[in-house]
């Protein structure tokens, strides 16, 4: 959730959906999606939507479970009253921020209320991002035993250069003590990686991969850094004081990541992430590209359902007061028409490994198929069965894939 | 009126023994605007109150500049003993690309004055200006001016002026033009010396045009030179040239506001107006005559302009064409000179190839485009005229790159020749002469102009001179050298075109037609700007720099590798889909050269040598 909220429509203070949301909806996998807007400090990179203790305006952390709550049980009636069908939550995704910041009780309590509205399938993926350093054994031990089924672990390298660069605090030695209790809880776990932080060789990079892979987890996520606008690392280039990631640094290492998880038997199934077996990939995350419906709880958090999205009030302090004023915190919106879902279908399709079906495309877009594999950017096997997946330098280039598949070039 | 003029002589009806005509020869900043203005003060045509500062130089440009672009008439009354005269000063063009409408002025005077910045003497467009009033038998009243400077050297300049034109020191004027010292001496020498016109007032009606001027209110008003005869209100009259006939709406004098009058006679000089609504249909050098009694021949010296020098004018915003198309109509009223014709490139769309008098006048026009309609134009490198003729004896005017033989073998180019003379201090002739020697020009001779200051003269490639020559020659003389330049015909020489290629297709607004011996210099150069300039591709991108099939220089782009938003979860989507739009948006500025995407901006700053980094991003 990085940057200013978008531009759109404004939501109306019930919160209802137009009708055209519920259009298909049995057809479409639903998840809840419920933003921590806390952390200890906020690293320099970081432009998410997230509060240290001095920026919160008399909000106080230990209120927030309740509000959550409040909006979890607003979302349930408002979903009845647009006249969507009852959906048991397939995923539970708690992210931030740092959702660890609070209490495992609180995160217990905010899970039991999805639970206690929506119900969870059998088997429901119920995640949770952690920082290193902000959980221990017994928290770990609570969120497994109050459903929680799965951990992310913000690891981001294990080379203390490039932790500093990225203000992160933790001390690396902390990662494999926290994937043990995590296992030892019965978790499946996540391991994420940036790259490309500012100072980062090629050979510090292969070193976190490798120290990530030494823990065997489940599944791992690399991201290349976004200097985003506003953040303190987009100052400190602009001053000169660090070096702008450099894009062909960035894609050897990508492709090293590419490599090494793949011999080490990761999968890629998205442009950022790989597991292990295809039981372990997000299914949370994989609900965005495929288009599915999910909530968003909390302070700027995004919602999707049937074609509409929309997005609550950015300050922990605006969206409790909406709450508290029985209004939906939702402050804008914008309901997609038929091209702009399509063009959002093959924007996200495309960065996935089931990819996108080529039939399914406009005839531009089919037509696109043959000089991106010509190009070396779609895989050739694939797309003769029907279906379009990046190669490695296609994901690299998935953007640009995207812009040919819609027909300009 | 003036207190000197008592009985100012009447329009139409003046005795020709009563007239001075006279000009002011002049380089640019010399003051000869500031010293007209005086004159018009001091003869009390134009009120201290109505005076706009330099109230002859009209046009925005030329006050801006403080230079004249359309030269102007303006009749003054003086009075030397008991006699009033009619002094009539012709406004010249100030520039070498202009020479050809200077010379007309001159012919339509008996004298000029020769005016010379006290602090900086003679500059080379003086000097060719002077050439041709002497070749026209003007009377030359030397003059020197801003003698109010501290840095005034009155006394070296005036020995300088002296050896020129003979005569002694003590026979140049001093003036100032911005205090007014002087002046009245100055207009009792103008009629003192310049001799009266002479003309046969019973003769069919003669009179030389020698400037015509568009105006948007009344359309073309055409200066003209009485020399026999006369003319009348409502007259019929003929173009002798074209044999075109027009009825005389109005006939004047400039005072220095149009004046109607009764007519004009025997060496006057004034307007007509009579409804025609482009200056093609009246040209500069024309004899007007009347229609019932015409004269059986012209006058002598009419030449049509010649544009001299070629460039590419393009509308930044490619919509804006038919602007561009309405602006050059327009400017073509009032610019005999300016010709063009549509023409398509591929970097740049659509545009018109425009030819011009010189380099200045390129100038002008752009500058006119942007500044009175508004338009954002980039303007190719300018090309001069060559003739190229092929093995298989064909003779083709190539005047854009693009119209150079490919096909045949080529048997001769042939390139035009200016003699161009340099006027600069001598500790700068070493200097000078390398960058002449650069440019394939060879010394014609050297003549010192008084005590410190030196004449070169060169033959050289005109195609040399419109690229970047006079910048050059600027800034390595600390602004010092002045340059003049004229047309002598034409050489062959070894000339090739250079193409510029983007990943094998040819970008037409870089082709260029360079001495072999530059051709690898050119080719570096564009290649080397062009990488700095494309942001990568999808695909390595080769550019290269050949002639014919030779390729000559090259430099690549190395494929864009990386094209990704790492993190596309579900706040990110509606951000990631809009920037997606503002991408396709920003793809419609984008030209395809094959299959390679360029921003308009990089041609744009590859063709006027801006070499700012592209993005690294998109």
């Amino acid at each position: 959730m990085a940057g200013p909220l978008p531009l759109g429509d404004p939501a109306p203070a019930d919160g209802l959906l137009p009708a055209s949301a519920a259009d298909g909806a049995t057809d479409r996998a639903f998840g809840v999606y419920v933003h921590v807007p806390f952390c200890r400090v906020r690293c320099g990179y970081c432009d998410f939507n997230t509060y240290t203790a001095g920026e919160l305006r008399g909000v106080r952390q230990a209120d927030y479970a309740g509000q959550a709550i409040d909006e979890i049980r607003m979302s349930r009636r408002v979903l009845e009253a647009s006249g969507l069908p009852a959906r048991t939550a397939d995923t539970v995704f708690f992210g931030g921020g740092t959702p660890t910041m609070l209490p495992a009780g609180d995160l217990v309590r905010m899970l039991a209320a999805v639970r206690d509205e929506f119900g969870l399938v059998e088997g429901a993926e119920v995640t949770t991002e952690a920082n290193p350093d902000s959980v221990d054994r017994d928290d770990l031990a609570r969120l497994a035993e109050g459903g929680f089924t799965r951990v992310s672990f913000g690891m981001q390298s294990a080379v203390p250069h490039v932790l500093a660069a990225l203000d992160r605090t933790h001390d690396p030695a902390r990662v494999p003590l926290v994937v043990g209790w995590a296992r030892e809880a019965g978790l499946d776990v996540s391991l994420d990686l940036i790259y490309g932080t500012p100072g980062e060789s090629l050979d510090d990079w292969r070193r976190s991969l490798e120290a990530a892979i030494s823990e065997r987890p489940d599944h791992l996520s690399a991201y290349a850094l976004i200097v985003e606008d506003g953040t303190k690392l987009a100052r400190q280039i602009r001053r000169g004081e660090l070096a702008r990631p450099d894009d062909d640094l960035e894609a050897d290492m990508y492709e090293l990541a590419d490599e090494l998880l793949g011999t080490a038997g990761y999968d890629w199934y998205e442009v950022s992430n790989w597991a292990t077996d295809a039981a372990f990939r997000s299914r949370h995350n994989l609900g965005y590209w495929r288009g599915d419906d999910w909530w968003g709880i909390g302070p700027g958090a995004h919602s999707h359902v049937g074609g509409v999205r929309w997005w609550n009030a950015k300050h922990p302090a605006a969206y409790a007061e909406r709450l508290a004023a029985g209004i939906s915190p939702a402050v804008g919106r914008e309901t997609l028409d038929g091209p702009t879902r399509e063009t959002e279908r093959v924007l996200l399709l495309t960065r996935i490994r089931e990819g996108i079906d080529i039939a399914s495309l406009h005839a531009g877009g089919r037509h696109a198929v043959a000089g991106l594999i010509a190009d070396g950017l779609v895989d050739a096997k694939a797309a003769l069965a029907g279906g379009l997946t990046l190669t490695r330098s296609g994901r690299l280039l998935a953007d640009a894939v995207v812009r040919r598949l819609l027909g300009d070039g | 009126m003036s207190p000197r003029a008592a009985n100012a002589p009447v329009p139409a009806a003046t005795d020709p023994a009563l007239i001075r005509n006279f000009c002011i020869i002049a380089h640019i900043d010399h003051g000869k605007s500031t010293l007209a203005d005086r004159m018009l003060g001091i003869t009390g045509v134009v009120s201290d109150r109505d005076m706009r500062a330099q109230y002859l130089d009209r046009m925005d440009i030329e006050r801006e500049r403080g230079i004249t672009i359309k030269s102007q008439a303006v009749r003054m009354p003086w009075q030397v003993g008991d006699t009033s005269y009619a002094l009539n000063m012709i406004d010249t063009p100030g520039h070498v690309d202009f020479s050809y409408e200077v010379s007309r002025s001159l012919a339509a005077c008996e004298g000029a004055i020769l005016l010379v910045d006290a602090a900086q003497g003679i500059e080379a467009q003086t000097l060719a200006n002077l050439y041709l009033a002497l070749e026209n038998d003007l009377e030359i009243i030397p003059v020197l001016n801003k003698i109010d400077l501290p840095a005034a050297e009155p006394e070296k300049y005036a020995r300088e002026l002296a050896d020129l034109i003979g005569g002694s020191p003590d026979d140049v004027l001093r003036v100032s033009g911005k205090t007014g010292v002087g002046v009245e001496e100055l207009l009792d020498r103008v009629v003192e010396r310049i001799p009266a016109p002479v003309g046969r007032a019973d003769a069919p009606a003669r009179a030389m045009i020698f400037d015509s001027v568009y105006d948007s209110y009344r359309g073309v008003v055409t200066y003209v030179r009485m020399v026999d005869g006369h003319l009348n209100p409502r007259e019929r009259i003929q173009m002798m040239s074209t044999r075109a006939t027009h009825e005389i709406l109005e006939i004047g004098v400039s005072a220095p506001e149009p004046t109607p009058t009764r007519g004009l006679g025997v060496g006057e000089v004034g307007y007509l107006i009579t409804g025609v609504k482009d200056v093609r249909q009246s040209k500069v050098g024309d004899t007007v005559t009347t229609a019932s009694k015409p004269a059986t021949e012209a006058l002598a010296g009419y030449t049509e302009p010649l544009p001299m020098v070629f460039s590419g004018l393009y509308p930044i915003d490619g919509s804006d064409y038919p602007e561009l198309r309405e602006a050059l109509d327009k400017l073509k009223l009032s610019d005999a000179a300016l010709v063009y014709e549509p023409e398509t490139s591929v970097a740049l769309g659509f545009g018109f190839r425009c030819g011009f008098l010189g380099l200045l006048h390129l100038e002008i026009v752009t500058e006119r485009l942007r500044r009175e309609f508004d338009l954002d134009i980039i303007a190719t490198a300018p090309s001069v005229i060559y003739e190229v003729t092929t093995e298989d004896r064909k003779t083709v005017t190539v005047t854009n790159p693009s119209e150079f033989p490919t096909g045949a073998k080529i048997a001769e180019v042939r390139e035009p020749m200016v003699r161009a003379a340099i006027l600069a201090p001598k500790d700068y002739v070493g200097t000078i002469m390398e960058l002449c020697q650069s440019r394939r020009g060879s010394l014609l001779g050297m003549e010192y102009l008084g005590e410190d200051r030196v004449e070169i003269r060169y033959n050289m490639p005109l195609g040399e001179i419109v690229f970047d020559f006079f910048d050059q020659l600027k800034s390595k003389t600390a602004g010092y050298a002045s340059l003049d330049y004229e047309p002598v015909g034409d050489q062959a020489a070894d000339l090739v075109k250079v193409d510029i290629l983007l990943q094998g297709e040819q970008v037409d607004a870089f082709s260029a037609i360079v001495h072999r011996d530059k051709a690898y210099a050119y080719g570096v150069l564009m290649t080397g700007r062009l990488r700095e300039l494309i942001p990568r591709q999808q695909f390595e991108v080769p550019i290269q720099a050949a002639i014919g099939a030779r390729i000559i220089a090259r430099e690549s782009i190395r494929a864009m590798r990386k094209d990704v938003l790492a993190k596309c979860y579900g706040g990110d989507i509606t951000r990631k889909r809009k920037l997606l739009e503002k991408q396709k948006e920003g793809k419609k500025r984008m030209k395809m050269v094959g299959r390679v995407e360029v921003p308009q901006e990089a041609f744009i700053a590859a063709l006027s040598g801006e070499t700012e980094k592209k993005d690294a991003k998109k």
